[in-house]
């Protein structure tokens, strides 16, 4: 895969899905960051890259490599964790630190780079028919579960006795929030999509005072740094993602200037 | 609430031979009783005797050995102990009971009469839960389980954290449920003399055995000392 030249102008069509990016990453994040999973986003991320290193070696479009190896991790997770029982974060951890060594080494050079970090180059219709309807899977699947994952997040024995499938909702959200990452590496890359998805939720959860708040809060400040991130990148003539997460990080900076309640 | 007084000759629970065990180390040991429709069942025992793990084994959340039964139709309510929660974690008391009234279907009418019954104002619709008292959460928890208009309560130290009126009114809450509208309440308290005043039968945890019964069999000075090892006293309130 040839190096993608930094971006000065994006299509509405690559606008438009940076923003279904953004929506989607806020929603999933909000529930990632209430659940203590923050860090959980970063390595999760990281299992993309051996789906990349083999979806070019096979010259296919890297997207669905990615995806198809989130989607295993994410199977991977959940199983481990009903088999265990030790808790997401670990076994997060110990299985995608592995991830990213394999795909270290099954990815190579600027690949590599791209992987890790992103670009805004040529977008196929492909990639953006994936994308619009992984976004729209998202949005429907946090507006449909909210509230099994509001009381999971509580207790989940509260939740059982309240008739919530926990084994089912941990599935689910796992499948929803490696969906989210596959949807952030197109502009992110595996490194920054996880930033995408923890900074804004962790910026509207300081500034929030309810659930609906912080789910507004959180998909504006997100689509607000995808904006802004990608026009700044334009002006400046440099990659998109990098940004994108420092806008996002301003804007978390900023939100410490209220005072907790 | 829902529901007449069942017959009392139908088990709300029937629990047979049930044994849970954490790696090497045995919790519960063959443990069988019935707990009828409309009774309330006090379940008590020294700390460690696997109080928490027979509530948790009983709504299913860990694996264990033998059966537990419960009657077709069985909707239960489970308060359980204090939770640790994040204190900026922005779901308000109206956002976890909504919550509930949307999963079990019911009307938003019940969460107003839910927070009456416990005796939370609406004060606690807008405040973060993590930033709630322990005794105000524990009420919000009560208040939770009866949006879901169950017909079993589990309770484990409701009145945990509350103080003195707060707990009188959860206690007499609770009897109310239970004599009045006929649901099956197992709870588990330290508090001796509430389980005397409120049980209608006794499952006492020891650490060899379990004993079941009438609350003035079990919370005998004897059965007493056998269990905890020392001597547990307790006053009976005048009725």
């Amino acid at each position: 895969m040839a190096r993608r030249p930094a971006t000065t102008s994006m299509t509405s069509e690559a606008v438009l899905l940076s923003v279904a990016m953004a929506v989607a990453a806020g929603l999933v994040g909000c529930f990632a960051v209430m659940r203590r999973m923050a860090l959980a986003a970063d390595p999760l991320s990281h299992v993309a890259l051996p789906g990349i290193g083999v979806a070019l070696a096979l010259h296919i479009d890297p997207v669905f490599g990615a995806a198809a190896m989130l989607f295993f991790g994410a199977l991977l997770v959940w199983g481990l964790e009903e088999a265990t029982r030790a808790t997401t974060e670990t076994v997060i951890g110990v299985v995608f630190s592995a991830a990213l060594a394999l795909g270290s080494l099954t990815t190579s050079g600027e690949d590599l780079i791209d992987a890790l970090f992103g670009g805004a180059g040529g977008l196929s219709w492909a990639e953006a028919v994936f994308g619009l309807l992984a976004a729209g899977a998202i949005v429907i699947f946090i507006v449909a579960f909210r509230n099994s994952l509001i009381v999971m997040l509580v207790s989940p024995d509260v939740a059982r006795t309240a008739g919530v499938d926990i084994r089912r909702l941990n599935l689910l959200y796992l499948l929803t929030f490696a969906l989210a990452i596959a949807l952030g590496l197109r502009y992110l890359g595996v490194l920054l999509m996880g930033a995408l998805i923890i900074i804004p939720p962790t910026t509207a959860k300081r500034l929030a005072r309810n659930l609906n708040q912080m789910l507004l809060a959180a998909v504006a400040i997100s689509v607000a740094a995808t904006l802004l991130g990608t026009w700044i990148a334009s002006l400046l003539d440099r990659e998109t993602g990098p940004l994108i997460v420092l806008v996002a990080a301003v804007a978390f900076l900023l939100s410490l200037l209220r005072p907790q309640p | 609430m829902s529901g007449q007084r069942a017959p009392v000759e139908e088990d709300a629970l029937e629990v047979s031979h049930l044994s849970v065990h954490f790696g090497e180390s045995s919790v519960l040991r063959d443990l069988s009783f019935s707990v009828s429709q409309g009774a309330s069942l006090a379940v008590i025992g020294p700390n460690g005797s696997g109080k928490t793990v027979l509530f948790k084994a009983l709504i299913g959340s860990i694996p264990y050995e033998g059966g537990v039964h419960w009657a077709e139709g069985t909707r239960i309510g489970y308060v359980p102990q204090k939770l640790d929660l994040e204190r900026d974690i922005p779901i308000t008391g109206l956002d976890f009971l909504r919550a509930r009234a949307s999963l079990a279907g019911q009307r938003a009418a019940n969460i107003s009469r839910a927070l009456d019954l416990v005796g939370l104002s609406s004060e606690v619709n807008a405040k973060p839960i993590g930033t709630m008292s322990g005794g105000q959460f524990q009420r919000l928890l009560v208040a939770f389980a009866l949006v879901g208009e169950p017909n079993v309560l589990l309770l484990d130290e409701p009145t945990a954290g509350v103080d003195e009126p707060g707990q009188e009114r959860l206690n007499e809450l609770v009897r109310r449920l239970q004599q009045d509208e006929g649901l099956t309440v197992l709870f588990i308290s330290h508090e001796l003399s509430v389980v005397y005043r409120y049980a209608t039968s006794v499952l006492c945890l020891g650490r060899r055995q379990a004993y079941i019964g009438a609350p003035k069999t079990i919370l005998t000075p004897e059965l007493l000392q056998e269990v905890y090892g020392t001597e547990a006293g307790y006053h009976i309130h005048d009725q």
